[in-house]
């Protein structure tokens, strides 16, 4: 057996960072379809499964995929796939399947251009409404966006993790200058490494009810071929995981389906605060972009601008509570991004006009730079 | 009476066990399929093969997609994965590559195989995942109210094709033959017997096996092609069908006014893809210890 956890300091890329990190996390099954810029991890997890006993399949398409990692998942492995906007487009229908019989699973997004075909090797965040509401009907969902090569190694620990936990297919949206960008990582011991596994049910098979939730609202979940004749569906379904084709438990299902996720917003949500004890400015963001805001507020800050960063690390659910109360205190918030607003408008919606909300916009292709979020900064202080 | 076969249920009294009770979660009967539905028999079929190789009823997982016999997945008291609309083979694949000891089966409809999901099941005969896929072809779409299938014959109406269907359907024991899966056969839904033997035989191998069983629906397919009786499309099968083990799949194509070959067409050995799989880790390890 080949070595699963590389313990060490490594010069990587971000794509290969995120599939060491999958493979520290327990990641032993991996379906994908190749695209830009995503490929390099299923390529990656190709060479590497063979030696650590995992199964790694390229499927016929995108659709297959995600619906291969959510029969893995049942069967009891921790499942991945990785793909870009196009793909996730596929990914959707499946996806909605995950959230709707419960099932932990990560899905990596290396975003590129858009709208459609796009920019297939060149960097964008235009897929953070896409990860939230992609999949149709009500739902919640987890993503986390890292800004670099040791963040998509940790993160993607953390969204296996939260995968587990919660019994949702969590999204990494990460970007191309993420996953082509290299640099260190530092992968801790194996013992170091906190990994979290999926509630099992604790009665015999003729008490257990695969949808009735504990008190945390999450069921315990039995793999195929323990004996508990699991029953699951995506249709709506009661505890039994029957169908019931009804608006009562319509109600009951979706409703837990969302809370179980809402109601541990505290426990999910991570953001990290830089220089806000006095911030009348803010500036929201995440991922790549987070890199140049560090500049570009450490720039302000030299002129004695008092200008603070949010940098979102969880972006679904969105960071609300931190940004309601930054908002009490700060004047304007800045949001960067590269799409035409996305974050801006959910940071806009709990400021709800107690503050003012500048957007910085770049379609996508490169990165804003420092100077460019620096020179925001000075603009709107000057007001 | 193990605990296994009253699972969720209360206990029958002796009398009161039918042979197919132990597989049934006999809480969600009455079903929703339509009298004269040929996917009831095929269950029936599959389930007595089951007993007849002696299958471990805990070991047994049905993915089913989405149609009329999607909801088959949540009637039999075994693992049950009601999934997307052509998603069920890449669905048993993953759950089949994980614990490789199951039994995974795929029942599920001709617009799930071979229309939204075509492209599956051919990729699926090509790598040889270790699955059964029982497809019940009813020639057209039923559980959405009788529009056009990959399956309809030429000239036939439906919802969709009110004026007549002009495009070819699927010879679908053909297309998994030239795909590579290794057991191909067609049943009916009446030749009962027959399919259970088709099914255990299938049962007994290792690789993708296909069979294709036709399936009569007299409320959405028979209503608009003169076959509007409950019993007109199992008639049409027992009068126009014709036995033919071995066939080559070429001619087997359905066509009204011609016979319908039935048989088991093709039996063929061949690892299977977890064997591959094994192989390649196999000879990685190899590697990796001459290297050292």
């Amino acid at each position: 057996m080949g070595k699963t956890v590389l313990t060490g300091k490594h010069f990587w890329y971000g794509n290969i960072a995120i599939a060491e990190g999958a493979i520290a996390a327990g990641c032993r099954f991996f379906a994908g379809y190749p695209i830009t810029p995503a490929s390099e991890i299923a390529e990656h997890i190709s060479k590497r499964f063979p030696e650590i006993g995992g199964i790694f399949v390229q499927f016929e398409d995108e659709l297959a995929s995600m619906a291969a990692i959510l029969g893995a998942s049942w069967a009891g492995a921790k499942s991945m796939t990785a793909t870009s906007g196009p793909g996730l487009s596929l990914m959707m229908e499946n996806l909605g399947l995950g959230v709707m019989m419960e099932v932990p699973t990560v899905v990596v997004n290396i975003q590129r251009g858009g709208p459609s075909t796009g920019l297939p090797t060149l960097t964008a965040q235009g897929d953070v409404m896409q990860a939230k509401w992609g999949s149709h009907g009500p739902y919640e969902i987890i993503a986390l966006s890292p800004d670099s090569p040791q963040e998509a190694f940790d993160l993607t620990i953390r969204c296996f993790n939260l995968a587990e936990k919660y019994r949702v297919p969590v999204i990494l949206l990460a970007s191309e200058t993420v996953g082509h960008s290299a640099g260190k990582v530092i992968v801790p011991p194996e013992d170091e490494i906190e990994l979290i596994d999926r509630k099992k049910p604790t009665v015999p098979p003729e008490e257990y009810l695969p949808y009735k939730p504990d008190e945390d609202l999450i069921p315990p979940m039995a793999y195929a071929g323990e004996g508990y004749a699991i029953c699951t569906t995506g249709l709506t379904h009661d505890e039994k995981g029957y169908p019931d084709v009804s608006a009562e438990t319509q109600e009951k299902l979706v409703r837990r389906l969302n809370d179980k996720i809402r109601k541990h917003m505290e426990e999910i949500v991570d953001v990290e605060e830089e220089n806000m004890e006095d911030a009348k400015i803010a500036v929201v963001s995440y991922g790549q972009v987070s890199r140049p805001v560090k500049r570009a507020v450490k720039m302000a800050r030299e002129e004695g601008i008092k200008v603070g960063s949010i940098k979102l690390i969880t972006i679904w659910p969105f960071a609300e509570n931190v940004i309601r109360k930054w908002a009490k205190q700060v004047e304007l918030f800045i949001v960067p991004e590269l799409n035409y607003g996305q974050i801006y408008l959910e940071v806009k919606r709990e400021v709800a006009g107690n503050s003012e909300t500048v957007l910085v916009p770049r379609m996508g292709g490169e990165l804003i730079t420092p100077q460019e979020i620096y020179r925001e900064i000075k603009k709107v202080s000057k007001k | 009476m193990s605990h296994k076969m009253t699972r969720g249920k209360k206990p029958l009294l002796p009398q009161e066990l039918h042979p197919m009770d132990q597989w049934l979660r006999s809480e969600r009967m009455p079903h929703i399929w339509c009298a004269g539905c040929g996917i009831g028999p095929t269950l029936y079929a599959w389930v007595r093969a089951l007993d007849t190789v002696g299958m471990d009823k805990d070991k047994v997982v049905y993915v089913s997609g989405i149609g009329c016999c999607g909801r088959g997945s949540g009637y039999l008291d075994v693992d049950g994965f009601h999934t997307t609309h052509g998603r069920a083979i890449p669905f048993a694949t993953g759950i089949k590559l994980v614990k490789p000891d199951l039994c995974v089966n795929v029942i599920s409809g001709d617009g799930d195989i071979f229309s939204i999901g075509g492209n599956h099941f051919i990729h699926a005969c090509r790598r040889n995942v270790d699955l059964l896929v029982i497809c019940t072809n009813n020639f057209i779409y039923g559980m959405t109210g009788g529009q056009l299938a990959a399956t309809t014959p030429i000239g036939d109406y439906s919802t969709t094709t009110p004026y007549g269907n002009i495009e070819p359907p699927f010879n679908t024991p053909y297309l998994a033959d030239a795909s590579g899966a290794v057991y191909v056969a067609r049943w009916t839904s009446i030749h009962v017997r027959l399919l259970e033997k088709s099914i255990a035989e299938a049962l007994r191998m290792k690789g993708f096996r296909y069979i294709e069983v036709l399936s009569p629906c007299p409320v959405n397919y028979g209503r608009r092609n003169r076959l509007r009786e409950v019993d007109d499309i199992a008639k049409w099968f027992w009068q126009s069908s014709v036995i033919r083990h071995g066939a080559d799949t070429r001619e087997v194509q359905i066509e009204k006014g011609k016979p319908i070959i039935l048989g088991n067409f093709v039996k063929r050995e061949k690892l299977s893809y977890y064997g591959e799989l094994k192989k390649l880790e196999e000879k990685v390890k190899r590697a990796a210890e001459a290297k050292k």
